[in-house]
């Protein structure tokens, strides 16, 4: 089997980390050899697996040794559950120096040093939630992932970050092969979240690749710094994210998308009653105005 | 054929039989176009046609007419006693401003980088500062540093303040050694605005919370700001006409001597400059001339708020009256009358431009350079009775194109002259192709203008005149003056023997245009 290389992007605080690690981990339990690349300057993608507090960044062991030429691959890399490689790409403190110049060193160091030429069937990129510049798109350039899988919720901002990312994919996609390949809607119980994700999806020419349900055997797990799959293999979580592994496995639905304009994301989003009609009257105008409007 | 015994450089060793013979073999391997349409296209470069198209140019600047801003930082260090300029960012960028300096002042130029590299780059450059303020100071044994910044370090936000600051907490350095600094990203402004920026910043460092006790002209003096000056001549020429006239000054950035050591066997990696104590005093001076003031807009501001001087509105002191306006301001604010032997320079200029006058006037020029510089020039040319038909200036501002068609209004000389404010050399070449001046006034980089104009045809040719930065091509130049009366006939000097050099060349043939080839003129 060729190897699959596939990003996952979405909302801060949405979910990624968690849901790419439980993916793989059951990715890897179906005997698939996976590699997860965390790209986000927190290196927190891969704990899970590694029962680790927080991995070895290579920017960080990079700055130790002195510059990234120093250093090699087996430095960086780790091997944690169901015998996944994980590396951490790792960048600055908050409010210094360049987190997207982290990613692209990070990423062009693995390439150089060969750790995709090994025996893999997957690749996960696991990215900072807002590609605030094109260090973060480093994943999607040219020869990397192919596949962009988005994770989302029936929240408002979250459908917005949704939409956006499937607007930079566009960018990409028509000078390479870079493709959506679905949405992941990580439950947050709001009402008809199921229905909401898939017409969002529908709308940017893809498909809810799966529904993973809100579990709190999820954040047992967590706390014991394991995914569900290792911690319960028994819990009904674990099955839906072996669900969404076979989904993935089997993943046919790669499509340039159709991000909609924030007039059709709204509509989307009243019809769902998660946003309200706006009143135009009564834009710009302070509490006192309104008060004496509504006495006169 | 090259000999041991007799050495021949590149030219004419190549025009040799045996290396043409080479040279034309090697095309075969170059997929060229063949010679005529090379030819054709380059004759399409030359119509109106192109010039619309060049000047329809967005995206692309072709053979820009202007430097980077920490460029102009370095220069602006330079000019203080035991001053390193250390820029914090990327080495490349600082062997670029030593080679730059050392091909216009012939000099060795110290300045030193902190070599920010990839990691740098991630995590922000405050370890490289950590490193590098200690290894320059005991190194080279400066008692100030002066820092600028490289693009890199400005993309990814680093914060000079707050790294000086820490240098200095953690006890990387000594906390009462004084770095001075200033932000300049090379892709905003240009060479001039970080000249400007550096100043502002070191006036900045020793003044601005050290104002009490300080009174407006309680130390007699008055200080001249240079702003990005290149013509050492031009230092020394305001020098010598304050102290003709009694005038105490202080000199805010002087590199005349770091910039012209003797070879006497002792290199000298600092030498004069403005002291640190001048800087400090400078609050207390009358006022501050800045004899640059389109480029010095920082400055300005902190004088006038910071030292709350007056500054005098003037400009440039280039030509004559431009030069008399200065020096009657300069009477005016110190009290001290014009000593008779400036009026008599002042006489003997003038008299210099009378028995020229006949040579230059109706003589069309196109010129390029710096702001203040530009339009210096243009208006000691207008003074000339010459005609400035281009005027071209990749760093100049809308006010500057404002304040140049006024200026070439109010002439008549001036009238069938336009500006290019932003516009580069390649716009250049365009407009000299279509619109032919009898001279091109520039800098080094024109001699490739002339070059193609004369491809075209001798008639066709634009012979360069050097005035301007940087000089590569020629020597010593940048020892010369353009500022004052002295600058004024030094240029005049210039201008008037390349039209009579040109015109011996033009009627230098024998029996043909030779009856023109006179031995008085």
């Amino acid at each position: 089997m060729a190897l699959r290389q596939c990003a996952i992007y979405g909302k801060g605080g949405i979910g990624k980390s968690t849901t790419t690690q439980n993916l793989v981990a059951a990715l890897a339990e179906a005997g698939k050899k996976v590699m997860i690349v965390g790209c986000d300057p927190k290196a927190d993608s891969t704990r899970l697996i590694l029962h680790a507090k927080a991995q070895n960044t290579i920017m960080h062991l990079a700055a130790e040794a002195g510059s990234v030429e120093d250093l090699e691959l087996e430095d960086v890399l780790k091997v944690g559950y169901g015998d996944i490689k994980c590396v951490e790409s790792g960048g600055p403190e908050p409010g210094v120096g360049c987190a997207g110049r982290g990613v692209i060193t990070a990423i062009n160091f693995l390439e150089e040093e060969g750790a995709y030429e090994e025996d893999l069937d997957f690749v996960f990129y696991d990215v900072l939630g807002d590609v605030v510049c094109g260090g973060f798109a480093m994943p999607i350039r040219e020869n990397k992932a192919q596949e962009i899988y988005i994770v989302v919720s029936g929240e408002m901002m979250a459908m917005y970050a949704a939409n956006n990312i499937a607007k930079g994919i566009v960018k990409y996609a028509n000078s390479g092969g870079v493709r959506l390949a679905g949405l992941i809607c990580n439950s947050r119980n709001t009402a008809r979240e199921d229905e909401l994700i898939t017409e969002l999806a529908t709308k940017l020419g893809s498909h809810m690749i799966h529904f993973i349900p809100r579990d709190n055997e999820v954040q047992r797990a967590e706390i014991r710094r394991m995914t569900v799959i290792e911690y319960n293999p028994q819990a009904k979580q674990a099955d839906e994210y072996r669900a969404l592994a076979q989904k993935v496995m089997n993943n046919k639905n790669l499509v340039i998308p159709t991000p909609i304009t924030m007039d059709e994301l709204e509509e989307v989003m009243m019809s769902f009653g998660i946003l309200e009609e706006e009143d135009e009257s009564i834009v710009g105008k302070t509490a006192a105005q309104l008060a004496a409007e509504a006495a006169a | 054929m090259q000999v041991a015994e007799k050495i021949v450089p590149s030219y004419p060793l190549f025009r040799q039989d045996e290396y043409k013979a080479s040279l034309d073999a090697k095309k075969l391997f170059e997929a060229k176009h063949d010679q005529a349409k090379i030819e054709e296209t380059f004759q399409w470069t030359t119509s109106v046609e192109y010039k619309d198209l060049n000047f329809k140019r967005e995206a692309l600047t072709i053979n820009p007419a202007k430097a980077c801003q920490p460029l102009g930082a370095v220069l602006c260090a330079l000019g203080f006693e035991k001053t390193l300029p250390y820029v914090h960012g990327s080495q490349g960028c600082v062997a670029y401003f030593r080679t730059y300096f050392n091909r216009h002042f012939k000099e060795p130029i110290a300045c030193v980088s902190d070599s920010m590299t990839e990691d740098a780059a991630v995590f922000g450059g405050q370890k490289n500062m950590f490193d590098g303020l200690p290894n320059a100071k005991a190194l080279y044994k400066p008692d100030m540093i002066a820092v600028s910044t490289t693009c890199m370090a400005e993309v990814i936000g680093d914060d000079l303040n707050a790294f000086i600051n820490n240098s200095k907490k953690e006890g990387h350095i000594d906390k009462d050694f004084p770095i001075p600094y200033a932000h300049t990203p090379s892709f905003v402004g240009s060479h001039v605005t970080g000249w400007d920026n550096m100043f502002e910043g070191i006036a900045r460092y020793f003044t601005l919370n050290f104002m009490e006790g300080k009174a407006v002209g309680s130390n007699g003096k008055i200080n001249i700001v240079p702003g990005f000056e290149t013509y050492l001549g031009n230092y020394k020429v305001i020098k010598r006409m304050l102290t003709e006239m009694g005038v105490d000054y202080s000199f805010l950035c002087d590199p005349t001597e770091v910039l012209d050591t003797p070879a006497d066997g002792q290199f000298r990696m600092y030498a004069g400059g403005t002291t640190m104590d001048e800087v400090k005093d400078a609050p207390n001076a009358k006022t501050t001339f800045l004899l640059q003031p389109m480029q010095l807009e920082k400055t300005k501001k902190l004088v006038e708020t910071t030292w709350t001087q007056e500054v005098p509105k003037l400009q440039i002191p280039m030509g004559l009256e431009w030069t008399d306006e200065w020096l009657m301001k300069v009477s005016e604010v110190t009290g001290k009358p014009i000593p008779d032997s400036l009026v008599k320079e002042r006489g003997r200029l003038l008299d210099m431009m009378m028995d020229s006058h006949t040579w230059l006037h109706g003589k069309k020029f196109a010129l390029y350079g710096d702001p203040d510089f530009v339009m210096g020039l243009t208006k000691f040319l207008l003074e000339l009775g010459a005609e400035p038909i281009h005027i071209l200036c990749n760093n100049g501002s809308k006010k500057w194109d404002k304040a140049m068609k006024k200026l070439l209004a109010d002439s008549p000389y001036g009238v069938n002259c336009k500006t290019y404010p932003g516009a580069d050399l390649w716009h250049m070449r365009s407009l000299v192709f279509t619109d032919k001046p009898d001279f091109l006034i520039g800098n080094s980089y024109g001699k490739f203008i002339q070059r193609d104009t004369l491809h075209k045809g001798k008639a066709f040719e634009v012979p360069l005149i050097r005035l301007g930065f940087p000089i590569f091509d020629r020597h010593h130049l940048h020892r010369q003056t353009t500022l004052g009366y002295e600058g004024a006939m030094q240029m005049l000097t210039t201008l008037v023997n390349a039209v009579l050099e040109r015109l011996d060349e033009e009627t230098r043939g024998m029996g043909t245009t030779d009856y023109n080839y006179d031995l008085v003129r």
